[in-house]
Formats: C-alpha cells, sequence, structure tokens
C-alpha cells in the first residue's frame, strides 16, 4: 500500500469524476429503485387491486387504461405484475442469501482447511458448478415436491457451487496478504484474524457478485415457474404469471410476453449495477 | 465425475422426506395416507429398501456400470427404457443449437468487428441483449411471431424437420449472442496483432485475412466455453421442448419431476453429466484441432 498523497485540486477532480454515472448505470438505479418501491409499497404505483376481477373486461390487449392488458379474470396485468415484485424479489433476494451462505461455509473451510478437507469439497464443488444448474434445481423439486420454498432452496443449491469456487479462491488470495500475516504476528487469535481480518477483505468483492447473482436468481426462478414447477398460478409472482399465461399464449401474447419482459429488464438492471459496483470496488481496492 | 454425480442423485432419493416406501405408495396412488407394514413389505421389496444403506449404494452404483439406472416410481419401468427413446430428439435439438449459435456467432462478429462504428456497435449491441434472454422469453416471442401471427411454422412442434426450426432458434439465439461477446473481444485484439498488417501487407483481402488468419484466433475462447455452454443448453433444451410440446428428455423430466419420480430425475441428471464428460474431451479434441500448436504435443 503506498502513502497517500495530499489532496490537492487533481485529486478533488478525480473524486468528482468518479462520482460521474453512466446513463446505462443511472437507468439500472431507476429501475432497482422502482421495483423496491414495489417491493415496499405497492400500493404507491397502482391504485388498483391485483384481485380485482372485472368479467366485462376480459383478454384485453394492452390500451392506456391497462398498460399491459388484462388475463381471462379481468384482473389487470400491469396491477398483478407490481403486486408480485415483493415474492420475486422475495426469491431471488432469498436464494442469494441460501447460496452465499453455503459458498461461505464451503469456501471458507475448504480454503482454511487445506489438505484432505478442501481437496474434498473442491471435488464436490466442481462437479456441482459444471452440473446444469436447472438439473440440479430440478433434483431439489423433485425431492422435496414444488412449492414456494422448495423453489427458493432449489434456486440456491443450484448457484451456490459457483459462488464457493469464488469464496475459496478469494480465501487463498487474501490469506496470503502481508497484512494477515501481521495480524498473526501481533499475537491475535486465529479466529479474531479470521473474522476481523480475513472475512471483510475476501467477501468485498464478493458484493458486486451477489448483487449480478440477485437477477439470475429472479430469471432462474421464473423459469422454474414458467415449467409448472414453482409457485402454483393464483400468485401474482412474476414466474406463476408467466406459467398462467401460457394456456393463452395463442391468443393473449401479453400475459407472456411482458411480464418476461419486465423479468428481464430487471435482471439486466441488476446486472448492470453488479458490473458498475465491481469496477468500483476494484478500483478502491488498487 | 460421474461417480459423484451418481453419489449425489443416490442421496437425493434417501431425501425424499418420511419413509421411502411410504412416500412411493403416495405418489403412485395419488393419496396421502400411512400404509400398513403389510402393504409396506412388498414395495420394499421390489426397490431394495429393506436392505441396508450400504448395500444398497454399492447395488446402485454396481447397476449403473452396467447400465441400469433403477426403476421409475411411478411406471414401474427400467428408467433406460423411460429415458431411451427420448435421447434422440434431444440430442438433435442441442447439437444443431450449438452449430447453429457458432454460425451466428462467426458470420456476425466477422462481418460488424472494427468496421464502420455503427456497424460494430450493432453488431455487439445485438450480442449484449441477446445473451442476456432467457430460453423462455425467446421461444414465446418466436412462438407468438412466427406461429401464431405469421402461420409460418407448427405451434406444436413435434420432431420433424419444419418444427424443430423454432426450438432451434429459440436455444441458439442467446447462446451466439454469448459465443459472439466472447469472440468479438478476441477478433478486436487479434486484428491489431502485427501478423494480421504482414498479411494486409502482401495484398490479401480485408475477408481473406479475417477468416483465413483471425479468426483463428479469435475463436478458441468460445471452444473453451463451448463444454460449458453445452450444460446451459441441456438447461434451455428442457425449457424448449417444453414450449413447443417436443419430445424429449425435458418432457419426461418435467412429468417425473411433477410425479416426484426421484429415480427417472436422478437417471437423467446422470445420463447428463456423462454427456457432459464427453462434451468436454470432444471440446479438447476441437481445440487441438483449431491450434496447431497443442498438436504434436504429449
Amino acid at each position: 500500500m503506498t502513502v497517500s498523497p495530499l489532496p490537492t485540486a487533481g485529486a478533488r477532480l478525480v473524486r468528482l469524476d468518479r462520482l460521474r454515472i453512466r446513463p446505462s448505470t443511472a437507468v439500472s438505479l431507476i429501475v432497482v429503485l422502482w421495483v423496491l418501491l414495489a417491493t415496499i409499497a405497492p400500493d404507491l404505483l397502482t391504485n388498483r387491486s391485483p384481485t380485482a376481477i372485472d368479467l366485462g373486461g376480459t383478454m384485453q390487449a394492452p390500451s392506456w387504461n391497462h398498460p399491459f392488458g388484462t388475463d381471462q379474470a379481468g384482473r389487470d396485468l400491469f396491477t398483478r405484475v407490481i403486486y408480485g415484485a415483493r415474492q420475486s424479489m422475495g426469491i431471488g433476494l432469498g436464494a442469494t442469501a441460501l447460496a452465499m451462505v453455503i459458498a461461505v461455509l464451503l469456501g471458507f473451510t475448504a480454503g482454511l482447511a487445506g489438505g484432505f478437507l478442501d481437496a474434498v469439497i473442491t471435488r464436490v464443488v466442481e462437479v456441482t458448478f459444471a452440473f446444469p444448474a436447472l438439473l440440479l434445481a430440478l433434483l431439489v423439486i423433485s425431492v422435496r415436491g414444488p412449492s414456494q420454498a422448495t423453489e427458493l432452496i432449489a434456486v440456491g443449491i443450484g448457484s451456490a457451487p459457483g459462488y464457493a469456487r469464488m469464496v475459496r479462491g478469494q480465501v487463498l488470495n487474501v490469506r496470503q496478504a502481508a497484512y494477515i500475516e501481521a495480524a498473526a504476528a501481533l499475537g491475535h487469535n486465529r479466529w479474531t484474524v479470521i473474522r476481523q481480518h480475513l472475512f471483510p477483505n475476501a467477501m468485498r468483492p464478493l458484493v458486486a457478485v451477489m448483487t449480478l447473482g440477485i437477477g439470475q436468481s429472479v430469471v432462474w426462478a421464473s423459469s422454474l415457474s414458467f415449467l409448472g414447477l414453482g409457485v402454483p398460478p393464483p400468485s401474482s409472482e412474476w414466474g406463476a404469471l408467466l406459467d398462467a399465461g401460457r394456456e393463452y399464449i395463442t391468443t393473449s401474447w401479453w400475459l407472456e410476453i411482458l411480464p418476461g419482459l419486465v423479468i428481464i429488464v430487471v435482471a439486466l438492471a441488476a446486472t448492470s449495477l453488479g458490473r458498475t459496483l465491481q469496477h468500483k470496488l476494484e478500483g478502491a481496492a488498487s | 465425475m460421474v461417480i459423484a454425480a451418481a453419489s449425489l442423485t443416490f442421496l437425493a432419493q434417501l431425501l425424499m422426506p418420511g419413509d421411502r416406501a411410504t412416500a412411493l405408495m403416495n405418489v403412485q396412488t395419488g393419496q396421502q395416507k400411512r400404509w400398513t407394514a403389510a402393504e409396506l413389505a412388498p414395495v420394499n421389496k421390489e426397490f431394495g429398501f429393506d436392505r441396508p444403506l450400504p448395500v444398497q449404494y454399492l447395488h446402485y452404483l454396481g447397476g449403473l456400470f452396467r447400465g441400469d439406472l433403477g426403476t421409475s416410481y411411478t411406471q414401474h419401468r427400467p428408467v433406460t427404457q423411460v429415458i431411451g427413446g427420448q435421447l434422440a430428439p434431444t440430442l438433435i435439438l442441442t447439437l444443431g443449437a450449438l452449430v447453429t449459435a457458432w454460425v451466428l456467432a462467426v458470420a456476425i462478429t466477422v462481418l460488424t468487428v472494427k468496421r464502420t462504428r455503427a456497424v460494430s456497435a450493432l453488431g455487439s449491441t445485438w450480442e449484449a441483449l441477446t445473451a442476456s434472454l432467457p430460453n423462455y422469453w425467446v421461444g414465446v416471442v418466436l412462438l407468438v411471431v412466427f406461429a401464431v401471427k405469421l402461420p409460418l411454422f407448427p405451434v406444436i412442434g413435434g420432431s420433424n424437420a419444419w418444427g424443430t426450426v423454432l426450438p432451434l432458434a429459440t436455444l441458439a439465439i442467446p447462446l451466439a449472442g454469448f459465443l459472439g461477446q466472447v469472440t468479438r473481444d478476441e477478433l478486436e485484439k487479434v486484428l491489431d496483432q502485427p501478423f494480421v498488417t504482414t498479411a494486409r501487407t502482401r495484398g490479401m483481402s480485408d475477408t481473406a485475412v479475417r477468416l483465413r488468419h483471425a479468426l483463428r484466433h479469435a475463436v478458441l475462447p468460445a471452444i473453451t466455453l463451448s463444454g460449458w455452454a453445452l450444460g446451459a443448453l441441456v438447461s434451455g433444451a428442457i425449457i424448449t421442448e417444453n414450449i413447443f410440446a417436443r419430445p424429449g428428455i425435458g418432457q419426461v423430466l418435467v412429468t417425473a419431476v411433477n410425479t416426484r419420480d426421484v429415480p427417472t430425475v436422478s437417471g437423467i441428471v446422470l445420463v447428463v453429466a456423462v454427456a457432459y464428460v464427453v462434451a468436454n474431451l470432444l471440446v479438447d479434441v476441437a481445440y487441438a484441432l483449431v491450434d496447431p500448436r497443442l498438436r504434436g504435443r504429449s
């Protein structure tokens, strides 16, 4: 680490430059904030109810009054998408968190223990990582039977191996750092060093990866629901909307394509924010 | 790798909540009740649940080596029979999609890399956009546009050539975007290399330089990723077969997951594991074919 230079006018300019936000990041931020708002307070974004049935206006194509059209019971699809955000984001966040917990347990055990335990864990992780994530998730669902909790667990387990690889790599990397050696030399015990120095430093780059992962989890979960193996249709979870709309695909395309588009836009926004975060964190570390 | 996958699927069969024979009877009869020991005994005997776990495990592994994947809970047939006939359509679909994706990716990158700014931007935007599309969405859009609005293709695919076009495109378009992104980065770097300039000063045309010299270098990273891509293709094929009601592994798998027929799901997982190992061997061969530096070594 170099001695930080005295703050000069030049340095301040650089900092201002860092704060400048690219248009794509700005758009992503708006999308993410919109989804967060829909998750916390859906009633602020629409004054309709997601379950209000209107038998006079079923299967209407998108219009000013119903931007996403209506479904077979005349329910406003746009409203249903907004109210579905909470469940979808819940599954996305929960699955990513679960994957991270598994990954941290495996990655830290492997990276710190070394030797035989490392070899076994690395092998298992490599095997499951090489595997199509959807198949792993389907195996979990066939064992537990489809439900919302299963969907969360399936997506979490399906994406855990990728994170575990990264965590282990980070642990091995950070372990070698001079400050870890210094902390050990100062006489701190092993757990203190791990908790205070190794863990935060190893996990920092993974924050960005997790942001990327939430978008991926939402897409995976919706794929499972699309196959009819996730949350069952009466719910307005985004994947369940896709599942419900499949029956009417030849007559009412909006029921399928528009919720799908929302999922893609949200996933893209999360990915784009994750990338930006990654660059910032890398920039801050160097 | 295959043995590890086998251990994983065996574990999955054990993890089925509650007593396996009870779960199985419930699955078969569609009821939720407690069965008497007398009712469960024949099931336990048929599937070998009454033997100690290590024996069951070794029996399972031994069976795998003889090509026996166990017995389906719902169909009372060997899993190999259940899967067997469905392998070919899925294999044709995934391999066809891989080839199509490669042709698309190479054509788009060779045509658009380092051209005028607008053309290059068009190419890279197309790739970034398609690479992030989930298969189900691509499938649904293609279905609505080319089978419903413009009735060019059948809505329900079947496994004939005409019905395969849309499923193939569904799988190939996102993959082409992904492979294209990787190839584009590499091609941009390669076209700045001195040997490209040398080839140009010899009077070689731009197209020839791209095809004969630059491309060979540029495709290497994408070839490495093709092994991984095959895994993604299998996931995609399951969804695609489901959208177009096309026969194949995906259909069997979704039905099996729905009826909680764990041996069938496990069997498919294992078949895919084997396919995966084979695919990665083929990737190594392809690598050696494209990169002469790797030949003659070892």
